[in-house]
């Protein structure tokens, strides 16, 4: 009986996964609005799903998506729990110390969000005010760089889609946020009509980087071209168009 | 294994803040929490039927859910409701909900008054009929009778419960860290996991000072048990 | 929004899932704690011993992090260093239930131990005099007599494991507490969510104490009762 239930537990433990063969695991964090995020019953939707799932088509692999929150995708990755990562993640020079990352399948801007009444010249002007921004994004970077340094009480939440749901509630005052993921998942839902973006479009390289790219671990450089190579493939072929266009006015490729 | 990560003066004050605040929580929901377990033991064990009854309801939804949906419930159910959102600003004891430290401390206060009320009930129902009788003998009214010979012992006799219960609570503060802005141990521990990539030093060292910690606790019951419990050890000779 | 609800139902299934291996589990790590426990041998009762101290020094939480985050890092770079290319992904419903399981397997092995000790030993004695094997003394007789003295301890341990489950959404298993959250977070509305997976949680205990009641009266009979 006991020799049963060894074996059995075992066998369960093994179903685990062994790694290997045609499926690529798609680690996403799905509370990111418009380019990550779920339909009521439940299936993964979004941008960055239907770019991956796009990718996945060209290399000639089946994506299987891995829910992750976001503050643990890099060690996910590290542990090797999926192959890679296509959750709108920025492509940082920290974040290539331990990783490595493809060319990028869009770059659009971060900015802060505020009350419509509230006048922002710049982070002095919001001192003492509560910004709520994603735990290890680069907007967390950022704040915590230049406003915190200015000020502001930065709180640092789990997932996105928490810090709008405190904003809607009246605990922060505001957040950073990449403008078309802000203005999908919050401004343009009901409880967002009373915020709107301020101040300038943030570019800055040392914060945000160069745009978002699909994370992969390092030394898997014949994946890494091929999934750049899938990358330039569907630009060309006008599916990233067709996906573009889908859930955005203007091409989110950027500069 | 990189051990010297975590010696970092910002990481050991990131520990040592996390420690201040874990201890913090404990002590004062332990404090609230046990306040109130009196009152409703008191209840529960008292003749008004309706009281008993809502008492009865609440310390059965406390044992019967987690801890982590009271906290959720208590933190983000309670902000979504309009009718707190307004007045959280301004009037008095409704700004506390808008902290995060509040909602976690009235959870936890809840949550062990629940337990404990219960274990103080079953503690009252089971005092020795004996004694009751000698008060009443005595001439004491019921007030009396329990101030001065029911609660006392039965108090004495939870002791080892309690002190179960006191260790459990301060597994559960490392629930705070689901709230935000809560930074215990715990997410203290998570933190340096996501900033260095080092899971095991990091939750290591979290559960080390755990473990510490609970032993310091038990030590304490211990000794407090071989005080006021001293007449239910064995005889010595 | 109704779909929101259909979907947290079904994460209640695999809360029931995860609670009934990591009963499994815990009753594995129990029977095997008490029996060394009460096996006199030194270092077999140092083990154990070790075993429940830390276990019950350790926050749940911080053992399932430890066990999901440094279990499989620890798991890959051992295959690693022994050459191989495989890699074993400790998922979160794997990680939740052995963590589970190996937690209140150490309470299990209180109650267990508790309740051994409080079969009269003459039981015990009249089965080895009748010739009977270790392994027979306890399947027939050690065993079916544990049931009733284990069962208040045991009852209390499992309602507390199940709650213990909802911490391993925390782990991020998609059982009902993870859905819940996600689900309040994308609707803007975490009262009903949360009142709901409450609810279902109460639902789940409460069916427990009344399956566990019946339980006891069966392995109760016969058995006399003073009276108070």
């Amino acid at each position: 009986m006991k020799k049963l239930l060894l074996a059995a537990a075992i066998t369960a433990l093994c179903t685990g996964a062994f790694a290997a063969g045609k499926d690529l695991k798609v680690a996403i964090d799905a509370t990111y609005e418009p380019f990550t995020y779920k339909t009521p019953d439940g299936k993964p939707t979004g941008f960055d799903v239907d770019i991956a799932s796009a990718i996945c088509e060209q290399i000639k692999r089946t994506c299987v998506f891995v829910e992750q929150p976001w503050d643990g995708m890099i060690p996910g990755l590290m542990a090797k729990k999926y192959d890679v990562i296509i959750s709108s993640m920025s492509i940082t020079a920290d974040r290539l110390k331990q990783v490595d990352f493809t060319d990028k399948y869009y770059n659009t801007p971060s900015r802060v969000v505020l009350k419509k009444d509230v006048k922002y010249s710049g982070p002095e002007s919001i001192k003492g005010k509560k910004i709520g921004v994603l735990k290890a994004s680069t907007q967390e970077k950022y704040a915590l760089g230049e406003l915190k340094t200015k000020g502001v009480e930065i709180v640092s939440y789990d997932a996105q889609d928490q810090v709008y749901l405190d904003i809607k509630a009246g605990r922060l005052d505001g957040t950073v946020a990449d403008i078309l993921e802000v203005g999908g998942g919050f401004l343009s839902k009901p409880g967002g009509e009373a915020y709107e973006l301020k101040g300038d479009e943030l570019y800055i390289p040392k914060y945000f980087g160069t745009g978002a790219g699909v994370a992969l671990r390092k030394g898997q450089g014949a994946l890494k071209s091929e999934i750049s190579a899938a990358i330039k493939a569907i630009r060309a072929n006008g599916k990233y168009k067709a996906i573009n266009d889908k859930y955005f006015k203007f091409d989110v490729y950027g500069k | 294994m990189e051990w010297a990560v975590i010696f970092e003066p910002e990481n050991l004050a990131l520990f040592g803040n996390g420690i201040l605040i874990t201890l913090w929580l404990l002590f004062a929901s332990l404090a609230i929490g046990g306040i109130a377990a009196v009152i409703f033991a008191l209840i529960l064990t008292g003749p008004w039927a309706p009281l008993r009854w809502i008492v009865s309801a609440y310390t059965f939804v406390i044992r019967g859910t987690p801890l982590l949906i009271q906290i959720y419930l208590i933190y983000y159910g309670l902000g979504q409701l309009e009718w707190i959102q307004a007045r959280w600003d301004t009037i008095w004891p409704w700004t506390y909900f808008k902290e995060p430290f509040f909602c976690a401390l009235l959870a936890f206060s809840l949550n062990t008054a629940g337990y404990t009320a219960e274990m103080l009930a079953g503690a009252i129902r089971e005092t020795s009929a004996g004694e009751i009788e000698a008060a009443h003998a005595y001439g004491m009214n019921r007030f009396q009778t329990m101030l001065r010979v029911v609660l006392p012992s039965a108090m004495r006799r939870t002791l080892p419960a309690y002190s179960n219960e006191v260790v459990m609570m301060l597994h559960a503060t490392s629930l705070a860290s689901a709230v935000p802005n809560m930074l215990d141990v715990t997410s203290a521990a998570s933190r340096i996991y996501a900033t260095y990539y080092l899971p095991f030093e990091a939750y290591l060292a979290a559960a080390a000072i755990y473990l510490t910690a609970s032993f310091a606790l038990i030590g304490f019951f211990r000794f407090s048990e071989g005080r006021l419990l001293a007449y239910l050890t064995p005889q010595k000779h | 929004m109704q779909a929101y609800f259909f979907v947290i139902l079904h994460g209640a299934l695999l809360t029931v899932g995860v609670s009934l291996l990591a009963l499994l589990v815990a009753i594995i790590f129990g029977l095997a704690g008490a029996a060394a426990k009460l096996s006199g041998k030194p270092v077999l009762v140092g083990l154990a011993t070790l075993y429940s101290t830390i276990i019950r020094g350790i926050p749940d939480l911080v053992l399932m992090l430890l066990v999901f985050y440094g279990g499989t890092i620890g798991i890959n770079t051992l295959l690693e260093k022994l050459g191989s290319e495989a890699t074993v992904d400790i998922n979160p419903f794997m990680a939740g239930v052995l963590t589970i399981g190996f937690i209140y397997g150490a309470y299990m092995t209180e109650t267990f131990r508790g309740a051994i000790l409080s079969i009269p030993k003459g039981q015990m004695e009249a089965a080895w005099a009748f010739g009977m094997s270790r392994l027979q003394t306890f399947v027939r007789i050690t065993l079916p007599q544990m049931v009733r003295y284990a069962l208040p301890g045991f009852t209390n341990n499992w309602l507390v494991l199940i709650k213990a489950t909802a911490l391993v959404s925390l782990i991020g298993l998609q059982e009902m507490t993870y859905l819940a959250k996600q689900a309040s977070a994308a609707t803007r509305s975490p009262f009903i969510f949360f009142m709901f997976t409450g609810a279902l949680f109460l639902v789940y205990t409460s069916v427990s104490l009344f399956v566990l009641k019946k339980v006891n009266a069966r392995y109760s009979l016969g058995a006399k009762r003073g009276q108070l």
